[in-house]
């Protein structure tokens, strides 16, 4: 029974932290730009605004996409290990496969009902979105195939157990740097924000998404993001109490965010020679350096 | 004007505190826009930001004279914006034909065509006119008085005629495949 506490404790922590971040986020990229930028609660305003207005539907395809997207994503949130066994949900459960599969069910539900909405920036928009999986989850699943080997395990919270003598980050600083870059790639931050381009393709999957649509999409975005960058925390930074989490999380973002606020766009092409250029390269290296034991 | 209930009231405050521009650039005042929200003015600070169409847009910027020809684009772009939505006209062309008033081809009051919340005078107005405008939208929205979209709703036949008497037809033909 804690186990649902702790998951509906996930949620909300999902939820303030992240959309908290946002603006923060908004305000670093402001001052980057030598603006003042909107208020740190600005994301909550715009979420509430959104979830306020009264939108046009697209058919049912439209409507069970938006709620499979953010159905998948809540699931996804609500199982992921934060930081430490303690504040793991459900111990048996925290599997990363279970976790990437259930995952793609909130991606392939955006998919799905955006291109239901019948636009073709849409349906433009979703296979830019597919394509750029293919790109960053190739060398990012190489990395963690390697740690999963290395370790034996495939469970997140075990994995943070075992990074107790020193972190992941450390011991294989090369496949942290490969997973970083994916984590760019899946937040969709700016040299990787090919999906929802708002200039080309005029914010592509969601086009069609208005007023309640684009917020709920918002909140499902808000708990992607956390099981991203939760994701990377666990598996690379170690554990820790709570805080130590939050911290490590916060950082990495302001890290994404940095990066992203003084990059220009990739193209598509560019974007799929560069990850599987370079990353793809650096992750195999890593993994043959594990299977060769020299790891630091 | 009806009274509104508790949740309205809050549902415009933070309408008003955060709103999403749609940017229709069909004349020179697109060309005050990007001062207005880059670094020197930045009109992110309070919340407005451009968005790419208009399903996800809450105001409607028309930014200059509009045509026959565009005017029709404008009012379906209206009609595609999601309930609470509020128009804003630039500059003179908007109020009365400015510099156009003669034009043959050019209409004259916005008015007349799509209901307008708050108009800014000049030509062209400067960002500073701009962020002030945006302040008294923001500052009707809160009150509930920036009703333009109930307005069309309530006198759409109205709306309507005068368009159909401008345009002939306000059906937008789709040159490619018909």
């Amino acid at each position: 029974m804690t186990g649902v506490y702790k998951a509906i404790f996930n949620l909300a922590i999902a939820f303030f932290f992240v959309l908290t971040l946002e603006g923060i986020g908004r305000k670093i990229t402001a001052r980057v730009q030598r603006r003042i930028g909107p208020p740190w609660y600005q994301s909550f305003i715009d979420v509430f605004k959104a979830l306020s207005k009264h939108p046009f539907s697209n058919g049912w395809i439209f409507d069970f996409g938006v709620l499979m997207a953010l159905g998948g994503a809540i699931a996804t949130a609500a199982i992921v290990p934060m930081g430490s066994t303690f504040w793991t949900p459900f111990p048996n459960t925290d599997n990363f496969f279970v976790i990437m599969y259930l995952f793609a069910v909130g991606a392939l539900g955006m998919a799905m009902g955006m291109v239901g909405s019948g636009n073709p920036w849409a349906s433009i928009g979703v296979t830019r979105a597919l394509t750029q999986m293919l790109g960053y989850e190739l060398p990012y699943l190489i990395v963690l195939a390697s740690m999963m080997f290395y370790y034996k395990t495939a469970s997140i919270h075990l994995l943070i157990e075992k990074q107790a003598g020193g972190w992941n980050l450390l011991v294989m600083p090369i496949g942290a740097i490969v997973a970083f870059i994916s984590l760019l790639g899946m937040l969709g931050k700016k040299p990787f924000d090919i999906a929802i381009a708002p200039a080309e393709i005029a914010s592509g999957p969601m086009v069609e998404l208005s007023g309640k649509y684009l917020g709920l999409l918002h909140i499902m975005h808000v708990f992607s993001i956390f099981v991203e960058i939760t994701l990377f925390v666990d598996v690379f930074l170690g554990g820790g109490n709570f805080w130590w989490f939050l911290l490590k999380f916060l950082i990495v973002w302001i890290l994404a965010v940095l990066i992203s606020s003084v990059l220009p766009r990739f193209r598509i092409e560019q974007m799929l020679k560069f990850y599987w250029g370079v990353p793809l390269g650096l992750a195999f290296l890593n993994a043959f350096f594990v299977l060769m034991g020299w790891t630091l | 004007m009806k009274e509104r209930t508790v949740w309205e009231q809050i549902a415009d405050q933070l309408r008003s505190r955060s709103i999403w521009m749609l940017h229709y650039c069909t004349g020179c005042g697109a060309m005050e826009l990007p001062p207005t929200m880059t670094a020197r003015f930045d009109m992110e600070r309070f919340g407005i930001m451009p968005m790419a169409t208009p399903r996800q847009a809450d105001i409607l910027l028309i930014t200059g004279y509009l045509n026959t020809k565009t005017l029709r684009r404008v009012i379906y772009t209206y009609e595609q914006m999601a309930d609470p939505k509020y128009v804003i006209g630039f500059g003179s062309c908007t109020i009365n034909g400015g510099i156009y008033y003669d034009s043959y081809s050019t209409i004259n009051r916005l008015d007349y065509y799509i209901p307008v919340d708050v108009y800014i005078a000049g030509c062209m107005p400067r960002p500073e006119a701009i962020l002030e405008a945006f302040q008294y939208l923001m500052e009707k929205i809160r009150k509930g008085e920036a009703d333009g979209w109930k307005r069309y709703k309530e006198n759409y036949e109205w709306y309507k005629q005068n368009q159909i008497r401008s345009l002939g037809e306000v059906y937008v033909h789709d040159e490619f495949h018909e």
